[in-house]
C-alpha cells in the first residue's frame, strides 16, 4: 500500500497542503493520513435518486463546464480540496431547476466503510428559480468525505441550502461550496458541523454584479482531539451587494476551532452592505479558536462591518436561570442549545424533523 | 397583614456583605412573616439592590458576617437553584434576556424544578400550557410572548410582567422584587402592581425594593424599611414612606453623619 499522503498528493496534483500556506496554517490534514490511501468502491449515490418536481438533470459535458465556470467565478478552482475531489473519481449530480422547485433533501451516509468518497454537485437556478435544499452528511468509521457543490444563481433566483453534518471522530469531511450570484438573486447558506476529526469548509460566493443578497449562517462544534476550519470568502464584484453573515462555534476539550472570514470588495463594489460576526464559545481550558476576519475593501463608499468574541457561558444568564430553580448543568445545557439553536433553526425546513441539535451535541438521553 | 403569631419566614441578621473588596452591607436586621408586605427604600448605593442579591445567592456577592434563615434553616448554605425550589424568589430589576431559548421552554423547567421541590407531578408540555394561559391573566400578557426567546427583544414593561408571570407560577414564599417599578409607564407599573397584589397571600410574603412612593400608593406595605450605608436606619409604617416622599432622603444624611459614617459609594 501506498503512504496515504503521497497517494492524496497524486489524487490532487499537488502535494498536501502545509503549515507554511496561510489558507492552512492552522490545519493540520494528520486525519486524512492516517485513512486507508483507497477510493470508496460503493454504488453512484446518485443513480438511484428519485427527483420532486422542478428539477430537470443536465448532461456530464455541460456539467463540468459549468462547474468549471462558477469556479473560476469564485476563486476556487486551484483550492487544493477542489482538486483532490477531481482527481478522486467523483460521483456527480447536475440539476437544473426552473420556476419554484420542491425541497430537496440529500443524505451522503459515509457509513462504516474506510476510503476517499468523491462527490459533486452541480446545480443551475435558473432566472427566477427558487430552491431549497439540505445535504446531510454522515459517517461512522475510519474514511473521508470530499464534495464540491458549485450553484449558478440566475437573476432574481433564491437557493436556501443547508449543510447539516453530524460526524464522526475517525472521519473527515472537505467541503467546497462555490456558489455564483446574478443581480437581484438571494443565498441563504446555513452550516452545520460537528464531530469530524476534521471538517473543512470552503463556502466561497461571487456576486457577479453585485445588487445580491448573501446571508450566511454557520455552526461549528468541536470536543475531543477534533478539528473543524471555515475558509468563507464573498466578493463583491459591482455594487449594491449585501452580506449578512453570522459565524458561532463551541469549543469544548481539546477541540480546534479555525474560521477565516474573507470579504472582498473592489473599487467596482460601491455601496455595499457588508457584516460579519464571528462569535466563539470557548468550554474548556484546552480548546483553541482562531478567528480571523480578512476584508479586502477598496472602494470607499461602502458599509463593512465586522466583530469577534470569544467567551465563556454567560455569568448573568446562568445565575438567571438557576434563580429560577434550573440547576448549574441544566442551565448550561439550556444556554448552550439556546447558542446553537439561533444558526439551526435557519436551516431548510426539512431539517427540523431530523433533530439537528441531537445530532450535533451528541446529547446522551 | 401584620399577624404577630404568624410564623418567620425569612429572619436577617447582622447580615455583611461585599462584591470584590468592597464591602456593601454592613449589619443587615429584618424579619419577615407570613402575610407580610415589606417595602425596602433607599438611594442608588445604599445596598438595597446588593440586599436582593445576596439572598438570591448571586456569586459576585460575599456574606462576610451574620445569617439568614429561610423556614428554619440556613439560606446562605443553599446554592440559587435550591432556593428558588423552597419558595424564595426575586425578580430581578434587569431581566436577562437569552436568546435561542424558548421562553415557554424555560417557564416549564423553572416550574417543573419548583413543583417537584414540593413533591408535585411534573407537568407535561400540554398540561404546561394550560397552566400557562391561565396564569398569563394575572399581569395580561399576551400568549405570543411565550413563543419567543426569554425576554429577547421584550420592552421594559414586558420584561416585568415575564418576572410576575413566572412570580404566579412558581408560587413563591418569600418574593423579593428588586426595582420592579423602574422603566414603567403608569399603565404597565399598574398591571404589575395588581399582579402583585393577587399573588399576595396570608401563607406567603413580598419584600419590594424601590425608590420610589408610587409602587407604594398600589401596594401598600405593612412596613417600610429606609436603607442606607449598608443597613436598615430607620423602620415604619406606611406612613415613613409618603414622610419619605415630602422630606426626601436628607435627613439620611444628616443621621449618618451622627453616627459618625459615611453614606455607601454609588455603585
Amino acid at each position: 500500500m501506498p503512504n496515504t499522503a503521497d497517494w492524496l498528493t497524486q489524487l490532487a496534483g499537488a502535494p498536501l497542503p502545509g503549515r507554511s500556506q496561510e489558507e492552512w496554517r492552522f490545519t493540520g490534514l494528520a486525519a486524512l493520513e492516517a485513512l486507508a490511501p483507497e477510493l470508496w468502491s460503493g454504488v453512484d449515490p446518485f443513480a438511484q435518486l428519485s427527483l420532486p418536481a422542478g428539477f430537470s438533470r443536465i448532461g456530464a459535458d455541460e456539467a463540468q463546464g459549468l462547474q468549471q465556470q462558477v469556479l473560476k467565478a469564485t476563486g476556487g478552482s486551484d483550492a487544493w480540496s477542489v482538486r483532490l475531489n477531481q482527481g478522486a473519481s467523483p460521483r456527480c449530480l447536475a440539476l437544473r431547476v426552473a420556476g419554484a422547485a420542491d425541497p430537496l433533501q440529500l443524505h451522503f451516509d459515509a457509513g462504516a466503510e474506510p476510503g476517499l468518497r468523491a462527490l459533486q454537485l452541480v446545480l443551475v437556478l435558473e432566472e427566477g428559480a427558487s430552491l431549497e435544499l439540505l445535504i446531510q452528511h454522515g459517517s461512522s468509521g475510519p474514511n473521508a468525505t470530499s464534495l464540491v457543490a458549485v450553484a449558478q444563481l440566475g437573476r432574481g433566483a433564491q437557493l436556501n441550502l443547508g449543510l447539516l453534518a453530524p460526524g464522526d471522530a475517525r472521519a473527515s469531511l472537505l467541503s467546497h461550496l462555490s456558489i455564483s450570484q446574478a443581480p437581484a438573486s438571494s443565498l441563504q447558506l446555513t452550516t452545520a458541523v460537528g464531530g469530524w476529526a476534521l471538517s473543512r469548509l470552503e463556502p466561497c460566493i461571487s456576486q457577479l454584479e453585485g445588487a445580491a443578497h448573501t446571508r450566511l449562517r454557520a455552526l461549528q462544534l468541536v470536543d475531543g482531539q477534533e478539528l473543524a476550519d471555515t475558509h468563507s470568502q464573498v466578493r463583491f464584484e459591482g455594487p449594491d451587494g449585501q452580506l449578512d453573515q453570522l459565524h458561532k462555534v463551541v469549543a469544548d476539550g481539546a477541540g480546534r476551532s479555525v474560521f477565516n472570514g474573507a470579504v472582498r470588495v473592489p473599487r467596482s463594489a460601491q455601496q455595499t452592505n457588508a457584516a460579519q460576526l464571528s462569535r466563539s464559545l470557548l468550554l474548556s481550558d484546552r480548546a483553541r479558536v482562531d478567528t480571523k476576519p480578512e476584508l479586502e475593501i477598496v472602494a470607499d463608499d461602502v458599509k463593512c462591518a465586522h466583530g469577534a468574541t470569544i467567551s465563556r457561558l454567560q455569568q448573568n444568564e446562568l445565575f438567571y436561570l438557576q434563580s429560577r430553580g434550573i440547576g448549574a448543568e441544566q442551565a448550561s445545557r439550556l444556554l448552550l442549545r439556546g447558542y446553537c439553536e439561533e444558526v439551526l433553526r435557519e436551516l431548510p425546513a426539512a431539517a427540523a424533523a431530523l433533530n439537528p441539535l441531537k445530532l450535533l451535541l451528541r446529547e446522551h438521553p | 397583614m401584620i399577624r404577630p403569631d404568624a410564623p418567620v419566614l425569612l429572619e436577617i441578621s447582622d447580615l455583611h456583605a461585599r462584591v470584590e473588596e468592597q464591602p456593601i452591607l454592613k449589619g443587615v436586621n429584618l424579619t419577615i412573616r407570613a402575610g407580610e408586605i415589606h417595602a425596602v427604600m433607599g438611594r442608588n448605593g445604599s445596598g438595597k439592590s446588593t440586599l436582593s442579591k445576596v439572598l438570591a445567592g448571586h456569586p459576585a456577592y460575599t456574606v462576610t458576617a451574620g445569617s439568614v434563615s429561610y423556614l428554619g434553616s440556613d439560606l446562605l448554605e443553599l446554592t440559587p437553584e435550591q432556593r428558588s425550589r423552597l419558595g424564595l424568589f426575586l425578580g430581578f430589576q434587569y431581566p436577562v434576556e437569552i436568546p435561542g431559548v424558548s421562553n415557554l421552554e424555560f417557564l416549564r423547567v423553572s416550574t417543573n424544578a419548583r413543583r417537584a421541590q414540593r413533591g408535585e407531578e411534573e407537568l407535561d408540555t400540554f398540561a404546561f400550557e394550560d397552566l400557562v394561559r391561565e396564569r398569563l391573566k394575572v399581569v395580561q400578557m399576551d400568549p405570543a410572548f411565550l413563543e419567543r426567546s426569554v425576554n429577547e427583544g421584550f420592552s421594559g414593561g414586558e420584561k416585568k410582567r415575564n418576572e410576575i408571570l413566572q412570580m404566579a407560577l412558581l408560587e413563591p414564599l418569600v418574593a423579593i422584587l428588586d426595582e420592579t417599578d423602574s422603566g414603567l409607564d403608569i399603565d404597565a407599573l399598574r398591571i404589575v402592581a395588581d399582579g402583585v397584589n393577587q399573588l399576595a397571600g396570608p401563607e406567603n410574603a413580598t419584600l419590594l425594593i424601590t425608590h420610589y412612593q408610587r409602587l407604594l400608593d398600589l401596594i401598600t406595605p405593612d412596613y417600610v424599611h429606609v436603607m442606607a450605608a449598608g443597613r436598615i436606619l430607620r423602620t415604619g409604617g406606611k406612613e415613613l414612606a409618603l414622610e419619605l416622599e415630602r422630606t426626601g432622603y436628607e435627613w439620611v444624611d444628616q443621621e449618618l453623619a451622627s453616627l459618625g459614617q459615611e453614606p455607601a459609594e454609588v455603585l
